[in-house]
């Protein structure tokens, strides 16, 4: 069967999600993930869905199901890069992911990920003197 | 009305068919219809012969005399076609009406030919015809209204987005300073062009300032939490400023949940709230250089 | 109205399937985005009960064009073990599985029309519109 590759940047796990997922390949994701993150001791993961044209109830639960198994494990999840017409879409469905961390793209969701493991952080217009 | 005047009239249709087209062109012509700046006049003698061709099929039929019977099926949606182009194109309702309207003299002018002798019958057909095109002249000004308003809706919509900018105060900070009354359908596209904004943008923190909204109501109050979920899911942040007591009070009324939203009493607020969350802080001169 | 065509829904697969099928005959009606997901969205949540709860069954697309206006029609059916209580199947949060209890009210609060027939013990069918605006 196919699966959603992850990969492993320095303490954290990325996963991109390109693919319209049926569910046993999204249920498998929740599998793997949850494998991979007791196997590397990964500090925090990163879900880029930045390519999905739909969540439905199902794939959302599947992503806060990985939020909260993640958490459990001692490892924060950012879910980065939701489309406007999906985040309108899941509002009207009932489905907020209230337990979920959010952020527009990798970039702000590895500062996000960072501040909460009370590591420094540098970049741009934050630097702060 | 008589078999034979409907037999007549469709007799009549069948012989004279090119000279019908010619005669209402010029008729076309004459009342100003043909208008080169809107439309290719080929474009007109195209419909013209279409429509010919349709009504003589239709009135070969017993229902000639009601246009919502399925044998005028064709005519119609020609018509409606006709309309629909017509109130893209920028014409008027009477200009599409006298697009008919003028098919009458020529027609008429046939049958006076044709019946000189046969006064009752003459009458009749005349009477026949007349009613039958009066029905699709109402039916074009009819869809043309519909499609009108379509247009004017679309241009109400177009208008709307321009007039609510999003602005950008600070690299990654939105505003979206709101004026004026708020009903659902404008919040929508508001609330639908902002969080497009954000994502173009990349901005972290967008601040919705209500400032100029004297009253909301449930269905609005609705859309703006939802929006700040939305934007929430695509990881950024809502600060809501300048709710006024009479909102609060509405808030409270429908018991809406603002716990999850940032609330601050005036833009300045807000701004101080988003520079903070950037991690961005702004210094006097004077201060600095002690 | 024409008949788009009808899919079968037997797997999972088949969801992702009626998913991708609804998105090419939204774009094809000219649905703005955020429409074309709401539709997608619902059609996903509804093909998931009736192939968890109907046993398999299938859906119908088809155009609803007057002279005012467009939509697109889905009609799912199955013959599965019916809904006893129609109300209570469309309040959030009421789940007989392992779900959340979103998708038949999520998916009515999606569409335009939204209306369920169903019979204990012969099946269930569920058919929605959505308007373009
Ligand atoms: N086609 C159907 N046949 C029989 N029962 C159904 C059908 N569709 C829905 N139901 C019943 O209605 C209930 C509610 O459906 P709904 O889609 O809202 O929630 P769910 O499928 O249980 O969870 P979720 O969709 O959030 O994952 C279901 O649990 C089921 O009992
Ligand atoms: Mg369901």
């Amino acid at each position: 069967m196919e699966r959603i590759p992850i990969l492993q940047m320095g303490q954290f796990l990325l996963v991109t999600i390109q693919v319209d997922m049926h569910d046993r390949l999204a249920l498998a994701l929740q599998d793997d993930l949850t494998d991979r993150i007791v196997k590397t001791s990964a500090s925090g993961v990163l879900i880029d869905i930045s390519s999905l044209e739909i969540v439905d109830s199902f794939i959302g639960r599947v992503l806060g199901n990985i939020a909260t198994v993640s958490q459990l494990l001692g490892t924060e999840t950012v879910i980065v890069g939701m489309q406007p017409a999906i985040a309108i879409t899941l509002v009207e469905l009932g489905l907020s992911l209230s337990g979920v961390r959010t952020a527009a793209n990798i970039d702000a969701g590895m500062r996000l990920l960072q501040i909460s493991l009370g590591a420094p952080f540098h970049g741009g217009l934050d630097a702060n003197p | 009305m008589s078999l034979s005047s409907t037999s007549k009239i469709a007799d009549l249709l069948e012989k004279n068919e090119t000279e019908l087209l010619r005669n209402w062109l010029t008729e076309l012509e004459a009342s100003g219809l043909r208008r080169d700046d809107l439309m290719r006049s080929t474009e007109l003698n195209q419909q013209c012969h279409e429509f010919l061709r349709m009504f003589r099929s239709a009135a070969q039929h017993e229902n000639f005399s009601d246009v919502q019977a399925p044998e005028w099926g064709s005519v119609r949606q020609l018509l409606t076609d006709i309309s629909r182009d017509r109130a893209q194109q920028g014409f008027t309702s009477s200009e599409v009406a006298t697009f008919i309207f003028s098919f009458k003299k020529p027609l008429f002018d046939q049958l006076k030919r044709e019946l000189a002798q046969q006064n009752d019958l003459l009458v009749e057909s005349i009477w026949t015809v007349t009613d039958v095109l009066d029905q699709l002249g109402l039916w074009t000004t009819e869809v043309f209204q519909q499609a009108r308003e379509k247009v004017i809706l679309r241009q109400q919509q177009e208008l709307l987005e321009l007039s609510t900018p999003v602005v950008k105060l600070w690299e990654g900070i939105l505003a979206l300073p709101m004026i004026g009354t708020l009903d659902s359908a404008r919040t929508q596209v508001v609330m639908e062009t902002l969080l497009q904004q954000i994502v173009e943008t990349g901005s972290q923190v967008v601040i919705i300032d209500i400032t100029g909204v004297p009253t909301v109501d449930t269905l609005v109050a609705q859309y703006l939490l939802k929006t700040v979920e939305a934007a929430r899911l695509m990881g950024t942040d809502c600060i809501i400023s300048g709710i006024r007591p009479q909102i609060a009070q509405t808030i409270v009324h429908l018991g809406l949940d603002l716990s999850g939203v940032i609330t601050k009493a005036t833009l300045a607020d807000a701004f101080a709230i988003a520079l903070k969350k950037r991690q961005l802080t702004i210094v006097s001169k004077a201060s600095q250089s002690v | 109205m024409p008949i788009l065509e009808t899919i079968t829904i037997l797997d999972s697969a088949d969801i992702v399937r009626v998913r991708q099928k609804v998105r090419s005959q939204t774009v094809a009606l000219g649905f703005g985005l955020v429409d074309q997901t709401k539709i997608v969205t619902a059609a996903s949540e509804i093909a998931r009960n009736t192939l968890d709860y109907g046993g398999g069954g299938s859906v119908t697309l088809e155009v609803l064009e007057s002279a005012h206006r467009v939509g697109l029609r889905l009609t799912f059916t199955d013959q599965g073990a019916g809904i006893a209580n129609i109300e209570l199947a469309l309040q959030n949060g009421y789940t007989t599985g392992s779900g959340l209890g979103l998708g038949l009210g999520g998916a009515k609060r999606l569409m335009h029309e939204f209306e369920i027939t169903s019979e204990v013990g012969k099946g269930t069918c569920v058919t929605t519109v959505r308007w373009r605006q």
